[in-house]
């Protein structure tokens, strides 16, 4: 997922958890049997040695391009000079343990706030009563689903700049005098551009999920008399919670892996630890620390990633 | 009644009209700096506008056309990996009974639940190894890696959402398994292979950290050249190579819907 593309792993139809509730039951998939039949051509070898075969290549690129060099990245992490040792970690810690705690602050506040907004824009989707307003918004949300993460950068730092045009039309609106006008390309930026970029990958999913519950407990709650808000805490996001911690889940390892937005947006001390990774090996060339850094970068997002595994696992068995 | 509504409007466009700033604001900006000639503080507009650096975007000198052809070439290439790995996978996973089908499906997620940018530097690492770095297979391999998760699920989902009838009466009536396949099955499955090729299309035309570190300097992307010019402080160019981006992106955005129907979307991971 965590890459820098349009959805950067985000599929609005992919993680699987978000169409949890539309998982069909798996026996249908069992009785079923293999294609070549018994009569089949292919019928002298087992069906699931062919099925192998045909699944073997995408593995073996996965396996080979992925789970290769992230089994050097930790084994690097503990290489000092060719023996195994700690030295990369508390060159990490000395140089940029201010980094690390910036870098997660900023992708807790962003997750915190992509949650919040999703549930806003999704909630109104879901329960707007004027069908108008359900479609202005809906048109509108989605704009940057698909925007690559290098592109956000370079718009939102001409727009948040000092001299951008938010803080001129602010000015020219009479909202802001000159003197008062700030660049924005700090950590704020760094938090603008995730949650422009996230909230509505997470909305997407949301929404979908919300739209996919019950009505008639919702109807229920209408005819008491329920104020939209109390329905929305009450009764539809309790049913939609899974989806939502799938959705936060898939930014913030995004979020933990995305390089352009922090050196576009945020290139000075303190910055987020990816740009500290980029640094290290472009000016150094220095793959002991990067390779701490990365270690570091996975154990925040292996927590997270726990969880997501965890939950694909419960839903594959079931 | 009516006028009730009225007043309702004006919590609602206050709203709507804040979300469209933060929305097409940005977007509005990027424009602008596109087609600004001369723009600088504190001028709330450009001051002249113009193609002149369109003009120098798209010369032949100019490295854009370059970086857009070799971006295509990438793109296009990791569409044709991608969907040769992705489409027999994919048949297997919804068709055969496969042992550890739940493994493996959690195995091709994997590039999804890790941060992929300490992948990155890793294969760059290995890949200079076997002289892959700064080369366009190396880019191209980097792509697959990452555009295979999607391009499996979707063709799974494709394949699983096929009336199985279908195949078995055409094997019925004598054609072979793999001419069942070649006529019946693909044919149908077709739309959201379709929409799976775009994705990854789009995936490998935006991709930059991966590229970053092991095609450059030597392969330039548009995302990388869109890099270079903005750190470069050239805006200019940096937002007509970002606007080149954003065009097919939000296309896909308005009609990813009509290729993935909701029978296929409903298959997505199952």
């Amino acid at each position: 997922m965590a890459g820098e593309g349009i959805l950067s792993g985000q599929l609005l139809l992919l993680p699987p958890l978000a169409i949890e509730r539309r998982w069909l039951p798996h026996e249908d998939r069992r009785k079923a049997g293999g294609v070549t039949g018994v009569d089949g051509r292919w019928s002298d070898m087992p069906i699931q040695l062919i099925g192998f075969l045909l699944v073997a290549p995408a593995l073996a690129i996965v396996l080979l391009l992925f789970i290769v060099p992230l089994v050097s990245s930790v084994t690097g992490a503990f290489d000092v000079g060719g023996s195994v040792g700690l030295g990369n970690f508390t060159k990490a810690f000395e140089l940029y343990s201010g980094d690390m705690l910036f870098t997660l602050v900023i992708v807790l506040l962003s997750s915190a706030l992509i949650g919040l907004f999703s549930i806003m824009i999704g909630g109104y989707l879901t329960l707007g009563t004027n069908a108008r307003a359900v479609a202005i918004l809906r048109w509108i949300y989605r704009w940057p689903l698909f925007i690559p993460f290098i592109v956000v950068g370079q718009i939102l730092r001409t727009f948040l700049a000092k001299n951008g045009l938010m803080n001129n039309i602010f000015i020219e609106l009479g909202l802001m005098t000159p003197a008062a006008a700030m660049s924005f390309l700090d950590w704020r930026g760094i938090v603008v551009a995730f949650v422009w970029k996230q909230t509505p990958f997470v909305t997407l999913l949301l929404a979908g999920a919300m739209a996919s519950i019950d009505q008639s407990t919702i109807e229920a709650a209408r005819n008491l008399g329920a104020r939209r808000v109390r329905i929305l805490i009450e009764i539809v996001l309790p049913q939609v919670r899974q989806t939502l911690l799938v959705g936060l889940i898939l930014s913030f390892v995004t979020m933990m892996s995305v390089l352009s937005v922090p050196l576009m947006i945020n290139a000075q001390s303190p910055t987020m630890i990816t740009a500290n990774m980029a640094f290290r090996i472009n000016a150094h060339g220095d793959y002991g620390v990067a390779n701490a850094l990365g270690l570091i970068s996975l154990l925040m997002t292996s927590v997270a990633a726990m969880v997501y595994l965890r939950q694909t696992v419960r839903e594959h068995s079931r | 009644m009516s006028f009730q509504i009225d007043w309702k409007w004006i919590p609602r466009g206050i709203v709507l009209g804040l979300l469209a700033f933060i929305v097409f604001g940005p977007l509005t900006n990027l424009i602008l700096w596109a087609v600004a000639e001369r723009w600088y503080f504190p001028h709330v507009l450009p001051l002249k506008y113009g193609f002149s650096f369109w003009a120098n975007v798209f010369s032949p000198r100019g490295n854009a056309m370059a970086s857009l052809a070799t971006s295509v070439l990438i793109a296009g290439l990791t569409v044709i990996v991608s969907l040769g790995l992705a489409i027999p996978a994919g048949y297997a996973l919804a068709r055969l009974r496969l042992p550890l089908r739940g493994l493996i499906l959690l195995a091709l997620l994997i590039p999804q639940a890790f941060p992929n940018l300490p992948v990155y530097v890793n294969i760059a690492r290995i890949f200079y190894q076997y002289g892959l770095n700064g080369t366009i297979l190396g880019v191209v391999l980097v792509h697959v890696t990452h555009g295979l998760v999607y391009a499996v699920w979707i063709a799974t989902a494709a394949f699983s959402a096929i009336d199985r009838e279908l195949e078995e009466a055409a094997r019925s009536m004598g054609a072979t398994a793999l001419r069942g396949f070649w006529d019946v099955t693909l044919p149908i499955a077709a739309p959201g292979l379709l929409a799976s090729a775009i994705f990854v299309f789009l995936e490998s035309l935006d991709e930059f950290t991966g590229t970053y570190f092991v095609g450059a300097p030597d392969v330039t992307t548009l995302p990388l050249l869109l890099y270079t010019a903005g750190s470069g402080g050239n805006y200019q160019i940096a937002s007509i190579t970002a606007l080149i981006l954003l065009v097919p992106s939000i296309a896909f955005m308005f009609v990813v819907e009509r290729f993935l129907r909701s029978d296929v979307l409903s298959k997505v991971g199952h």
